[in-house]
């Protein structure tokens, strides 16, 4: 019957005014979930396989240099008499002896080094001082970066040109001789410091080389960081919602920590995250020319190093490290630019 | 133009002034001063050294002398493990060894880098920009320490094809230069790639095409000249970064340059050297990066000069 209505017809259809099934109203409720910032990012992040996957292996490379060695059989300083320079997989005759009459005896990986010390442990430890100077230097720069940059770009006029004239001329400083210069003059007051005053004792143990990077990363590295945070603040503080937060009596720091420094996590991050191979580029470098960690901590610059003069006989212990710390900086490389991608695509270059 | 140059210099200057006062109080704290040797000498003649050179003095007195000394007469004092040379001779003997090394390689790395990244920006997603640039990544992951070694090793022990010691022929050049300029090739080369595939989708581009200008001619006339810009801007860090690899492959490959000596001075802990050393490499690359800033604004056009 109804067919047959004339389609232009005014007459109301009955059918439309019945309730609505069940199924019905089903089909209306948005399924989506609501999609924030940080979820947003993880899935476009999941998306790119090049970073997960670095992903993957920077968390097994931080279970081999942090978890494996509480487990493993060898210290990275005992030196195991009669079991130097052996080659990969190798026993010394104590040992072969040992296995003979039974008694299982761990094998050495990638051999041992010329004072018998197990080279897979000293990696392992190599790997762990490197991942933490990354860690710990791009946590220092995120620090003062973001808030000297934030500073600045809040407050703008006079205190932003002079703020950024100082770091322009740390910008054409150097950083490479003055680490170097650093690590080399601060050795003896650090370790006075160490031997004197108490609660300084953990100078000695993390090494004088370290302190001296962290405190140069924490003087002069910041300042590309701060550079980002500045630029990006500066187009913020514009936004409407400042200017609310400003009429409802917040003080600047408030503005700074809650609306503006949040706005630029996804820069911070990324910035950050791209700090870690650079620091840790650095690390090797400074332990390569034999200023960085002290003996007997390895680093793999040191051990890569140390590898020099036996590179004839002994060609593992040099590719062992310098594969590893390749490794470590590619994932950390492509882990970054995933990131970029992920959370802040404007950066991109 | 010229308002900007005066402030870039004068910004240089006051770098290398801060540069040179920092070197001067690290090496107070360095305890014993100087002469403090193995065969630690006799109280009477640390004092007869001390009263020659001027320790004996306050240290603003010291730091005037200093700096008096380093401004008007360029001396960057005498070394300390090695008897009586003059700092300055030794960068004389050993600098241009070094030189002409980071030269060669800075040469290498700018003419390799950028026809890479342009073969590959113009072959975009096709298997010869993925080679390139899939070397490119891994060679921005790898130290020049870790290029220089497994090259030695490689090459020099296990083929036995080139030379690994000293840098007296041209042969003794390929081993250095190829570690020194591997990783910032990649970086060029990701770097001209980047700008280049954002200038070949410009209107410009099409225009060229579109008014009938040869692939050829379009490429070099517009594309390429626009898409080197940003490499520009990588030269100071590049020369940063060939100044650092020196210190490390120079050691390795055994060459008389004034990276291995800055090397050899730290392991000594011959201080005079090192800071002279280290005075002279930061003044340089001051002054170079000044030049690279100015170079840059004269080729861009499009940024203002304040």
């Amino acid at each position: 019957m109804d067919d047959k209505r004339n389609p232009l017809s005014f007459q109301l259809d009955v059918s439309d005014f019945l309730p609505a099934e069940e199924s019905e109203k089903q089909s209306l409720v948005v399924m989506r979930e609501s999609v924030n910032f940080w979820k947003d990012g993880f899935r476009r992040l999941k998306k790119n396989k090049v970073a997960m996957i670095s992903l993957v292996v920077i968390i097994l490379i931080m279970i081999f240099a942090f978890v494996l060695p509480s487990f493993y059989p060898y210290s990275y300083e005992q030196q195991i008499r009669g079991s130097e320079n052996l080659g990969l997989l190798q026993y010394s005759e104590d040992e072969l002896a040992r296995r003979a009459a039974g008694e299982k005896v761990f094998p050495h990986f990638l051999g041992t080094d010329s004072l018998g010390r197990d080279t897979t442990i000293r990696i392992m430890m190599g790997s762990r001082i490197s991942l933490l100077v990354g860690l710990i230097a791009s946590a220092i720069i995120l620090i003062i970066g973001s808030t000297y940059g934030a500073i600045s770009g809040y407050f703008g006029g006079k205190i932003d040109m002079i703020m950024m004239r100082i770091v322009d001329i740390i910008y054409t400083i150097p950083d490479i001789l003055i680490i170097i210069l650093l690590s080399v003059t601060l050795k003896y007051p650090l370790k006075d410091l160490a031997a004197n005053v108490k609660g300084f004792a953990w100078i000695d143990i993390v090494g004088v080389g370290l302190i001296s990077i962290f405190i140069v990363f924490s003087l002069l590295y910041w300042v590309g960081m701060s550079r980002i945070v500045r630029g990006q603040i500066l187009s913020l503080k514009e936004q409407d919602y400042v200017i609310a937060a400003k009429a409802l009596g917040a003080s600047s720091g408030r503005i700074i920590r809650k609306h503006l420094l949040t706005n630029t996590i996804g820069t911070l991050i990324v910035t950050t995250t791209l700090q870690i191979p650079s620091a840790i580029f650095t690390e090797s470098f400074l332990s390569f020319i034999g200023l960085g960690v002290s003996a007997p901590m390895p680093s793999l610059g040191s051990m890569a190093s140390q590898a020099l003069n036996g590179i004839r006989s002994y060609p593992h212990r040099l590719m062992a490290p310098a594969i590893m710390i390749s490794i470590i900086i590619l994932s950390f490389n492509l882990l970054g630019d995933g990131l970029r991608d992920a959370f802040d695509p404007k950066l991109k270059d | 133009m010229g308002g900007y140059i005066i402030k870039r210099v004068a910004s240089a200057i006051i770098t290398i002034f801060a540069v040179a006062t920092i070197t001067f109080f690290l090496m107070f704290l360095v305890p014993g001063g100087p002469f403090l040797a193995e065969k630690a000498p006799t109280p009477q003649t640390i004092e007869a050294l001390e009263k020659k050179y001027g320790l004996d003095q306050p240290v603003v007195v010291q730091y005037a002398n200093y700096m008096k000394r380093l401004i008007f007469k360029l001396d960057l004092g005498t070394s300390l493990k090695k008897r009586g040379q003059e700092i300055n001779d030794i960068i004389r003997v050993r600098f241009p060894v070094s030189a002409r090394l980071g030269a060669i390689s800075v040469c290498t790395a700018i003419c390799l880098g950028i026809p890479l990244g342009s073969i590959a920006a113009l072959n975009r997603e096709k298997w010869l920009d993925r080679t390139i640039m899939a070397i490119s990544t891994v060679g921005n992951a790898i130290p020049s320490f870790v290029v220089a070694t497994v090259l030695m090793y490689v090459c020099g022990v296990v083929l036995r094809i080139l030379p690994t010691f000293g840098l007296t022929s041209p042969a003794h050049y390929i081993l250095p230069v190829i570690s020194l300029s591997f990783y910032p090739t990649a970086y060029i080369s990701r770097l001209t790639r980047t700008s280049m595939l954002d200038v070949l989708g410009q209107d410009y581009m099409r225009t060229a095409k579109a008014k009938g200008l040869s692939q050829f001619k379009s490429l070099f006339k517009h594309a390429l000249r626009n898409a080197v810009l940003p490499v520009v801007t990588y030269l100071g860090p590049l020369l940063a970064f060939i100044m650092t690899g020196n210190f490390v492959v120079e050691r390795i490959f055994t060459i008389p340059g004034l990276g291995s000596e800055f090397i050899s001075s730290i392991t000594d802990r011959d201080y005079p050297l090192i800071m002279g050393t280290t005075i002279f490499l930061a003044t340089l690359l001051i002054i170079l990066n000044v030049f690279v800033d100015i170079a840059y604004k004269i080729i861009d056009p499009r940024i203002k000069l304040k």
